[in-house]
């Protein structure tokens, strides 16, 4: 059985006034259904990188990227962002919350990218209260805790039913409460056949991943 | 959700940019509504002035026309239809023709209807002695006119009854006669019927009797030794050149004078004014085709001016927006949104602008084009405030023009490589 998400031979590098720089060097993961995987390191390693570089946001040097078998980069970019909004889901450390749209309709925004026969509406109303977000649907992010915006971030990463979870340090800026709150929600995805790949530099995610991976200088070690 | 509920939502949320935007695209439409309605209001007002001064100069024709019809019927006859073979010199030396015409020549004239001349009246004129007083005079044998051109027209001269007579006044005066008097010409026994008011020419010393006692006492039977008309009153200035032919066509053994040359003065300064009249309306149709030209012009000038400034500024106003949403851009990219739906949100949203700037501009530049007045005349035409065609036009052109102006902006954004936003946060 294939890898949900399947890592090879991953590089890249830029171009930077001193030089190239390697950001990536032969990156090699699997990531399997029901699995957690914490990818950690120290800041500047590589870990966001990777973590774009699998999402289909970011062109590798060399290797390739499979989600579900298809190649991410073997698609045409438009038909690759159209993959990318069906099959995977974002959490980012910033939130990263459109400013103008309230909590629902945040939530409902990856609906933009696909056609669907989805009730999306009251799939994001199910999300909303599953997040404890019931009351603050018609609040824009500005109105919300740090908290309550990660769980619009998640809410809105969960709308296309992905079965993969991209998270770039999720609980970077959230307190303990709202990391653990986070953190659980990860983990049960996972639990219910769903992958994350958690790129973090903190140790309290390691509690509820399922496997640890160390990177160091864009190499996992 | 729909890409269009995002727009509402940004416009919302951005409302200042929007309404610069808006105010920008309005400014842009309002100079193009302006224009035009400055223009159709130039040439209601250009019809205005011209209608108003060819009702002047109709008025002031028709005024002209009526004081020389006037004047010529003060004045009497004009033309003088004589025998071919009078000689002019003898006609000028004794006041009246040596030759004759059969009188039935006044009647195949009038018969022939012509055009050039009317108010027909043969006549036998002859200087003799009034014999019971031992005084020249000159006698007229007139049997009123034959032909007029209408049933309105006036005769110049009624007829005088068989028995009667008509006395010049200087005649009158010496001889001391009063109408309603009995007296004698040539042994015949005539009442005087009118005294004439004094006229300061022959006509004063003139005795008017009915043709055919004229006939009989000068012993000319069915002849007479000219025929007065009064010419047609036609445009040309050379009106014999017109009476002539025509007459010659009829009569042939007839020949054609004009006499009364104030009256021909008259004429030409009448058809000099009318052509003055006419020169004057139609400078005042170039000054106002010059002036619309002139404005024509500026707007030419102008409006495109306006317009690039406008396009310009929106333009900066869309890049802007797409640099202060760089982060929404990433993440609504990162979400799975393709280029062409980014594009779609900034320039749905130009037409929008484009849309609100079309109303907000056609509102502006027709309320400034029905204020504008080219003078401070109470009677200057007015605009109504639709102009169906105009707004259809800026509500396709302004969203035109809003779009394109964020063409690049907004491709920009569909280019912008939501990576570089995510590492970067």
């Amino acid at each position: 059985m294939s890898a949900r998400l399947q890592i090879e031979n991953l590089g890249k590098s830029y171009a930077a006034p001193h030089g190239r720089v390697c950001a990536l060097e032969a990156v090699s993961l699997a990531v399997q259904a029901g699995e957690f995987v914490a990818v950690r390191g120290p800041s500047g390693c590589g870990k966001t990188t990777l973590l774009l570089a699998a999402g289909a946001l970011l062109q590798p040097t060399h290797g390739r990227v499979l989600v579900n078998g298809q190649d991410l980069y073997a698609l045409a970019p438009e038909r690759r962002a159209r993959f990318r909004a069906a099959h995977i889901g974002f959490v980012f450390q910033q939130f990263h919350l459109v400013p103008y749209l309230d909590v629902l309709d945040n939530i409902l925004s990856p609906a933009l990218a696909l056609k669907t026969s989805d009730p999306v509406r009251s799939r994001a109303a199910e999300l909303a209260c599953r997040f404890g977000l019931q009351d603050r649907l018609r609040h824009v992010p500005a109105a919300l805790s740090t908290g309550e915006r990660q769980r619009v971030a998640l809410a809105r990463a969960l709308l296309n039913r992905p079965r993969l979870l991209l998270a770039d340090e999720p609980t970077g800026n959230l307190d303990a409460h709202n990391g653990e709150l986070v953190l659980r929600c990860l983990a049960e995805f996972a639990r219910d056949g769903g992958s994350v790949l958690l790129v973090t530099h903190e140790a309290r995610a390691e509690k509820s991943a399922t496997r640890v991976v160390q990177m160091e200088a864009g190499r996992i070690q | 959700m729909k890409l269009s509920h995002l727009i509402r939502r940004e416009i919302l949320h951005r409302k200042l940019g929007f309404a610069l935007a808006t105010v920008s695209a309005a400014v842009a439409v309002a100079g193009l509504v302006a224009a035009r309605a400055m223009l159709q209001k130039h040439d209601a007002r250009t019809e205005q002035i011209i209608t108003a001064r060819e009702a002047q100069t109709r008025a002031q024709m028709a005024r002209m026309e009526d004081d020389y019809r006037k004047m010529m019927l003060k004045m009497g006859f004009n033309v003088l239809i004589l025998p071919k073979d009078q000689n002019l010199g003898d006609l000028y030396a004794e006041d009246y023709a040596s030759k004759y015409m059969p009188e039935e020549y006044a009647t195949r004239l009038a018969r022939s209807r012509v055009v050039t001349i009317n108010h027909i009246l043969p006549s036998l004129q002859q200087k003799i002695q009034w014999p019971e007083y031992a005084r020249t005079v000159l006698l007229m044998g007139v049997r009123g006119e034959v032909y007029v051109q209408n049933a309105r027209q006036q005769p110049l001269l009624a007829p005088v009854a068989a028995g009667t007579m008509v006395l010049g006044h200087e005649l009158a005066k010496n001889l001391k006669l009063e109408a309603g008097q009995q007296t004698k010409l040539m042994g015949r026994e005539f009442t005087v019927a009118r005294i004439n008011p004094e006229r300061g020419n022959k006509d004063d010393i003139t005795v008017w009797i009915n043709l055919a006692e004229a006939q009989s006492l000068l012993d000319k039977p069915g002849l007479i030794n000219g025929i007065l008309a009064l010419d047609c009153t036609c445009d040309t200035l050379d009106r014999l050149a017109r009476i002539r032919p025509e007459i010659a066509r009829i009569l042939p053994d007839t020949q054609i004078v004009e006499y009364a040359s104030q009256a021909l003065a008259r004429a030409e300064a009448r058809q000099r004014a009318a052509t003055e009249a006419q020169a004057s309306l139609q400078r005042e149709k170039e000054g106002r085709t010059r002036l619309r030209q002139e404005r024509e012009a500026l707007a030419a000038v102008l409006v495109p001016v306006i317009t690039a400034g406008s396009g310009v500024w929106l333009g900066l106003l869309a890049l802007a927006n797409v640099r202060e949403r760089r982060d929404e851009i990433g993440i609504l990219r990162a979400l799975g949104l393709r280029s062409r739906q980014i594009l779609l949100i900034f320039l749905g949203k130009a037409v929008v602008i484009g849309l609100a700037g079309a109303g907000l501009g056609y509102a502006l530049g027709r309320g400034l084009g029905m204020w504008w007045r080219e003078t401070p005349d109470a009677a200057a035409p007015t605009l109504g405030f639709w102009d169906v065609h105009l707004l259809a036009l800026v509500l396709v052109a302004a969203p035109l023009l809003a779009a394109l102006a964020s063409w690049l902006p907004a491709l920009i954004a569909a280019q912008q490589d939501p990576a570089d936003v995510l590492r970067e946060a």
